[in-house]
């Protein structure tokens, strides 16, 4: 094999990418300072949810365009996928967030009280109606990022800690190589996950709220998670009683039930984000930069690494995010 | 254009920097609509010092004049010492100063409101104080200092537009030569107009705008209705009439 390539990184990108690589034959070197997928990437604190449609409400259609290759992908990389589609509820006085939500999403479908129940009965005990998009999924990040990097590391790609530069260098560092980017920014984002044995939920549910919208995805086992702020600060630490509070109510607000979980884990970090809020293949010198992918890491990494490793072996240039500053 | 404190402004409207989908969309907002004033939060962004600096050089580039705001802040301490920091932080003595009263509707507390003007005009701030529509909270502002009153036309967020019209024309009618914003609750360009008919010199909007399906195609009609009012102001409007009242005699009808 003659190509070589490192990839700095081993967040969701530089895995993804190196997957995409290593499927197409070449040689590739990861380095990862912090060793194993763990806490110092951003995409361990991600929901995990592969929702092009939702996100649509409020990103370009390039999203939704590249977000609906992104479970397939996962799903050929042996990731485990739930296939339950989306809720998405609005409290009382916030219903008419949801009409607006409705208009600007294609393929949501209005359920009544008693579809509702039977397709998620704990919502149902506090909502009276939901929008469901059907065609939606979602993965669990944690397990996904293991899974990824032990599989990698068994079909032979080499993971060290060390820097090494060999052949042709892709940094996907995400907020870490900002230094190198100056027009990325930090957005700060929230997370909490909780235990809860009284309540049951098979898919991720959105509440509308005119503030801060917010999500909860169940991840088996009484857990959930629950996210995410997003604050236009770059710090990485220092979750704030603030943000906790408004991410537990929105959970008692969802199900009273909620009150007596158990705490589990408060998280926070920075999502890396240009300033359009749209990912970046950028050539500056003889080095590429995969990075900006926002709040879209699981659901635009997949596109993002086909179209990377399509210019670095076939010199296509991709169709989308691409920038060439040499 | 509207003077604020000495300063003449290049248009009407402000525009607040909260909500949108993103930065870029948010710099064509400010480019379509050619508004003046940014308006911008700094509680919540700092964290534990300057972490916003990144979102808040955006801002700057904007090339329009920054008014930082105390958004998110529930007391007067707290409004205090985040005026400071924006000081600090963006180099100016203006700020908006908002002090809640209420977390669910973020209405002001008028009596903080006083208390924190009072403070910061002594500090050598000049303040734009987010208020109510209440006439003798607005002469106390003056009184403690404040040279611009910002009035809601219904809470922050709502869209409704202008609860409270004959309280807002009270405000314009006992206070000729004070430059007045109102400040929250507008919903459509038309109530922005309406706001500028009654002689107002600005309009401050932020959700409307951001969480509209295009925002700078929004941030422009809002442009559009302001300078429509503005201009309908100073043409001197008709008052209305209780009938209708033909302007030339309707031919074989007799007067009446």
């Amino acid at each position: 094999m003659s190509s070589a390539f490192t990839i700095l990184g081993n967040g969701v990108a530089g895995l993804s990418l190196a997957a995409e690589l290593h499927r197409r034959g070449a040689t590739i070197r990861v380095v990862a300072p912090n060793g194993a997928p763990g806490e110092h990437a951003c995409s361990w604190w991600a929901g995990g949810m592969l929702a092009p449609e939702c996100e649509g409400v409020i990103s370009e259609e390039v999203v939704i365009r590249h977000g609906r290759r992104a479970a397939k992908w996962w799903e050929s990389q042996g990731a485990e996928l739930s296939y339950n589609g989306t809720l998405v509820v609005a409290l009382g006085r916030d219903q008419d967030e949801m009409k607006t939500f409705a208009r600007r999403l294609n393929g949501a479908v209005c359920l009544n009280h008693a579809e509702l129940t039977n397709l998620e009965p704990y919502l149902a005990d506090h909502f009276d109606q939901a929008l469901f998009i059907e065609n939606e999924t979602h993965l669990n990040p944690r397990r996904t990022l293991v899974d990824l990097h032990h599989r990698l590391e068994q079909l032979g790609v080499m993971f060290t800690e060390k820097e090494a530069f060999e052949g042709q260098v892709i940094d996907c560092r995400g907020l870490a190589a900002r230094d190198h980017l100056d027009d990325l920014r930090g957005v700060k984002g929230e997370m909490v996950t909780v235990k809860c044995d009284d309540v049951s939920l098979q898919r991720p549910v959105r509440l509308l709220h005119p503030r801060f919208p917010l999500y909860i995805v169940p991840r088996g086992d009484g857990i959930f998670m629950l996210g995410a702020t997003q604050i236009e600060s770059s710090e990485r630490n220092r979750p704030t009683v603030r943000s906790v509070v408004e991410l537990l109510n929105a959970a008692y607000a969802l199900h009273p039930a909620f009150a007596e979980a158990e705490l589990l884990e408060v998280g926070v970090d920075a999502r890396p984000a240009f300033p359009d809020n749209l990912p970046r293949i950028r050539r500056i010198g003889d080095r590429i930069y995969l990075n900006g992918l926002f709040r879209h890491g699981f659901m635009l990494a997949p596109a993002l690494a086909q179209m990377t490793t399509d210019l670095l072996l076939d010199e296509r240039q991709p169709e989308d995010f691409y920038e060439d500053h040499r | 254009m509207p003077v604020f404190y000495g300063t003449e402004v290049s248009s009407q409207l402000m525009l607040g920097t909260a909500q949108y989908p993103s930065p870029a969309i948010l710099a064509e907002a400010f480019r379509r609509s050619g508004a003046g004033i940014a308006t911008v939060s700094v509680r919540r962004e700092a964290g534990g010092g300057r972490a916003g600096q990144d979102f808040w050089t955006l801002i700057k580039d904007l090339g329009v004049i920054v008014l930082p705001n105390t958004a998110g802040c529930h007391s007067v301490r707290e409004a205090f010492t985040t005026a400071q920091m924006a000081r600090e932080l963006f180099d100016t003595d203006w700020i908006k100063l908002e002090v809640i009263g209420n977390a669910d509707n973020l209405q002001p507390d008028p009596f903080g409101l006083v208390e924190a003007s009072r403070r910061l005009v002594d500090d050598g701030f000049r303040v734009f104080p987010y208020c109510t529509d209440d006439l003798v909270l607005c002469e106390t502002l003056l009184t403690v200092g404040c040279q611009v009153l910002m009035p809601w036309g219904a809470p922050i967020g709502s869209g409704m537009g202008l609860n409270n019209p004959y309280g807002l024309r009270a405000l314009r009618q006992n206070f000729p030569e004070i430059p007045l914003v109102v400040d929250a609750g507008l919903g459509l360009p038309s109530q922005a107009a309406r706001v500028m008919e009654m002689g107002y010199d600005s309009v401050l909007v932020n959700t409307a705008v951001a969480k509209a399906g295009d925002p700078a195609a929004m941030a422009e009609s809002f442009a559009k209705a302001v300078e429509a009012g503005a201009i309908a102001y100073g043409a001197d409007p008709m008052e209305p009439r209780d009938m209708a009242s033909p302007s030339t005699p309707v031919l074989g009808k007799a007067f009446l």
